[in-house]
Formats: C-alpha cells, structure tokens, sequence
C-alpha cells in the first residue's frame, strides 16, 4: 500500500476530469430540481399539517411520519422500479421523454425531503405565538389567507437555517441516484476508478467537491444566523 | 398504468425477506438489516464519546483535529464513506475485509461524526458551575467529566441517540451497493428473479422498514417527555 504511486493528472485534467466536471453538473442539475420542488410540497404539507380539517391534518401527517421513516433508496426503488403500476401511463411516458432515471430520483429525492422540511416549517410556524393567527383570522382573514400574510413570512424567516440544511442533506443523498444509473458526481468517481484503478484520486477528487460545497453553505448558514437571527430575538 | 397488485410474491417469499438463506447459509434480509443496525449503534455510540470530547478538548491540536475530522465526515454522503472504506480498509489491512465489516465500519464513522455532535450539546448543556464545584472538592478535569457531567449529560441525550438509531436502520440500506444481503439487497434480488412485481416489492419492503423505524421514533418521543417530566 506504501508503494502506491499518486498520479492526480488523472483527475485534474483531460477524459476523466471531464467526466468528473459533468457528474458534478448532473449532482447539482439534480440537487436544484428537487430542491425548489420539494420547498413548495414541504410547505403545503406543512400547512396541511396546520389545518383545521380534521382529514386534512391526518392525511399530511401519514404522509410525514411514512415518508421519514422509510430509507431513501428503497423509494429511489420504489419510483423507478414500482412506478409504471403506480402513475398514469401518460405520465410514464413523459418521464421516459426526458430522462427516466433523473425523473425517478426526482421524484424520491422530492418527496423525501418533502416530508423533512414540512417538519423543520411546522415547527417555525409554531414557534410564532397562536394569538397572532386567532387576531388574523378574528379581522376577516381566511385561515390560508392568515397563514400566506402573517405567519408564514415570519415562521419562513426562522426556518431558513434548518431548510438550507435540508437543502444540503438533499445534495448529498442525490448521490444514491447513481444506484439507478444517473449519472451524477458519486457514479462519475465510480467510472474513474473502474476505468484507471486511481480510486484514492478519483475518490479524493470526489469528496472534495461535496465537502467544499457543504462547507460553504454551513457557513453562510452560520453568517445568517449570526447576523440576522440574533438581532432579531434581541429586540 | 397497468393495474392489479399481486402479493403472492411477498407470501411466497416470507422466510427469505426475514432472515434470508439463514439456516442453510449466512444471514439475510431484516434480521442482518438489524444486526448491521446494531452493531454499528453500539461502535458509533463509542465513536460519537470520544470525537465529542476530543471537540471540547482545552488542548488545540486534538480539538481542531477532531472538529476537522468531523466536518470533513459531515460534509460527505454515506455512500462516498461505503466507497472510501470499501477499498481502503483492504489496502490499510493488507487483507480482504468482509463486506458487512466494510458497511460496519463505514456506517460506525459516519454516525460517530454526528453523535459527536450530540455528546458536545449534552456536555453544553450542563451548567459550567458544576465542573467549578467538582474541580473544587479535588477531583481531577477528567473525573468530574467522568462522574459529574457525562451522567447527567447523556441522559439528556437519550432521545437523540435513539434517532441516530432510526437513521442508521435507514442507512443501513445502502450496504446494498458492496452486495451485503440485508433487506434491501434482498428485495432486490426477489425483484431481479420475479421481474413483473417490484411495486409490490418496494412497497412491502418500505412498510417493514416504516414499523420498525416508526416503532424507534415513538420510543425516542416517549423517552423525551418522560426524561422532561422528571427533570
């Protein structure tokens, strides 16, 4: 193992480098989709959550405890596999129009981490005092109409650093899309070593990336909270 | 979409989900998802004591080593830690390792960088006084550690740790890529061998997960307002 010759030319320049630069624009081509969709399902069921109808609250809180508790790559699976008796077949059409294996990690991706914001924005909206929604609703407010003015602009602004965490949680289990055969950074690194045998480089390469990106994000977490959350509860 | 469940596949195939080709040849399916599950809990549980102290340690080699350490395991996804292990072990070792000792150990790492986390806010957590009190009556750094704060700390942190738990059984799930046979590897190879039931599957196998991690959740639930009560 000592013996062993490091030749990083492998990763930082020509075919393989390449390879690389692609996997790490799929991870995030990935990352983003699934980001922005799972924000808008994580909101609603958090709101859903919050609702006053009974069957309402049940269903989304079925739906966050099922989807928490269950691994991620057995719902990759499930999508990719399952999906056809699940989906309308129009619908299955259309994702094997545009990429069926990126459609599939999609979709898990989203309803994952769905059920992991809903929890991170419920308990923002309950952090704000319940006076403010019964004084909403008691001026003619609807419930949404409450919830869209004054309680999810105030909750959403406490939740962002547990959100962004989420985000990055999301970016890092994109990596198990590669066990259906995306090709993001994690399978790209996989192709390298199996290609060269230079697994320390291609791995080391890798890695690099991820941990780079979550060290930024973490600390522009920190930034934010230093600088806009503290002020805030001093007032 | 084509419609028409047929379970048949989950009834026919009962023994082999549980406890794999068990008595015959090496353990499979839930019961190796829970071992594997266990036996890392148990190592990480050790992992996350030692990183979380050397994160609060006075001596700024071991503390910044520790917290880089840490961050970097923290920064990456589980499944790079399989890879690193799965082909480092053998090259530290000079030896083959066996596949469920590679997950182990990956799995061991991964969750030791965070239960360090929550042995750090556990030990935060109690009052600075009372290592004051305990350093004054004679004891040593290390025993009012020991003695006065760890106690009190990690009992505050019971809950947490049996979360970690619930994620580790999730983890577990990905010692399919280096061919362990626990549930998920199971299901798979059922998929592969019946072709036209995945969905049927999947969708089993999600379920055996759900009980047994919503089974945890509701126990770490109960635990913390139980340890609050008291308090």
């Amino acid at each position: 193992m000592l013996k062993y010759q490091f030749d990083w030319s492998v990763v930082t320049s020509g075919k393989y480098f390449d390879w690389l630069v692609s996997g790490l624009t799929v991870t995030i081509q990935l990352a983003l989709v699934s980001i922005a969709l799972a924000f808008f399902l994580g909101l609603l069921i958090a709101v859903m959550r919050m609702s006053q109808v009974r069957p309402i609250r049940w269903f989304a809180h079925g739906y966050l405890e099922f989807f928490r508790n269950t691994p991620l790559l057995v719902q990759i699976f499930f999508w990719y596999f399952g999906s056809y008796k699940i989906l309308p077949t129009s619908i299955n059409n259309w994702m094997n129009s545009l990429n069926f294996e990126f459609a599939a990690a999609v979709i898990a991706l989203t309803i994952y981490t769905s059920a992991f914001i809903a929890e991170d924005i419920r308990s923002g909206i309950r952090s704000i005092p319940k006076e403010q929604m019964e004084a909403a609703q008691s001026s003619g407010f609807s419930f949404l109409r409450s919830m869209q003015y004054i309680i999810l602009p105030q909750a959403i602004r406490l939740t962002i650093p547990p959100l962004i965490n989420q985000f990055l949680n999301l970016t890092k289990n994109s990596s198990l899309a590669m066990t259906i055969g995306v090709m993001e950074l994690t399978y790209q690194a996989r192709q390298v070593e199996s290609y060269t045998f230079r697994g320390f480089e291609a791995f080391t390469a890798a890695t690099l990336v991820y941990v780079v990106i979550s060290l930024i994000i973490t600390g522009l977490v920190t930034l934010y909270s230093q600088k806009v959350l503290t002020p805030m509860k001093g007032r | 979409m084509e419609t028409g469940f047929d379970f048949t596949v989950i009834w026919t195939n009962l023994t082999y989900f549980f406890i794999g080709r068990f008595p015959h040849g090496p353990l499979g399916g839930i019961a190796l998802t829970l071992y594997l599950a266990f036996l890392a809990c148990v190592f990480s549980f050790v992992g996350g004591l030692v990183l979380g102290l050397m994160n609060l340690s006075h001596q700024r080699i071991v503390k910044y080593i520790s917290l880089a350490l840490v961050n970097v395991i923290r920064g990456m996804p589980l499944l790079m830690v399989i890879f690193w292990m799965y082909f480092l072990l053998p090259a530290l070792l000079g030896r083959t390792v066996n596949e469920s000792w590679t997950v182990i150990m990956a799995l061991t790492l991964f969750t030791s960088a965070y239960m360090s986390q929550i042995v750090k806010a556990g030990v935060e957590s109690i009052p600075r006084g009372q290592t004051e009190a305990a350093i004054s009556t004679g004891l040593r750094p290390w025993q009012a550690m020991i003695y006065i704060v760890l106690p009190q700390g990690l009992r505050n942190m019971i809950p947490s740790f049996v979360n970690q738990f619930v994620s580790l059984i999730k983890d577990t799930s990905l010692a399919f890529i280096v061919g362990v046979s626990e549930l998920t590897h199971v299901a798979t190879q059922i998929n592969n061998r019946t072709i036209i039931f995945p969905t049927e599957i999947f969708f089993f196998i999600a379920v055996i997960y759900f009980i047994i991690c919503y089974a945890f959740t509701s126990l770490s639930r109960w635990l913390e307002r139980r340890l609050a009560w008291k308090r």
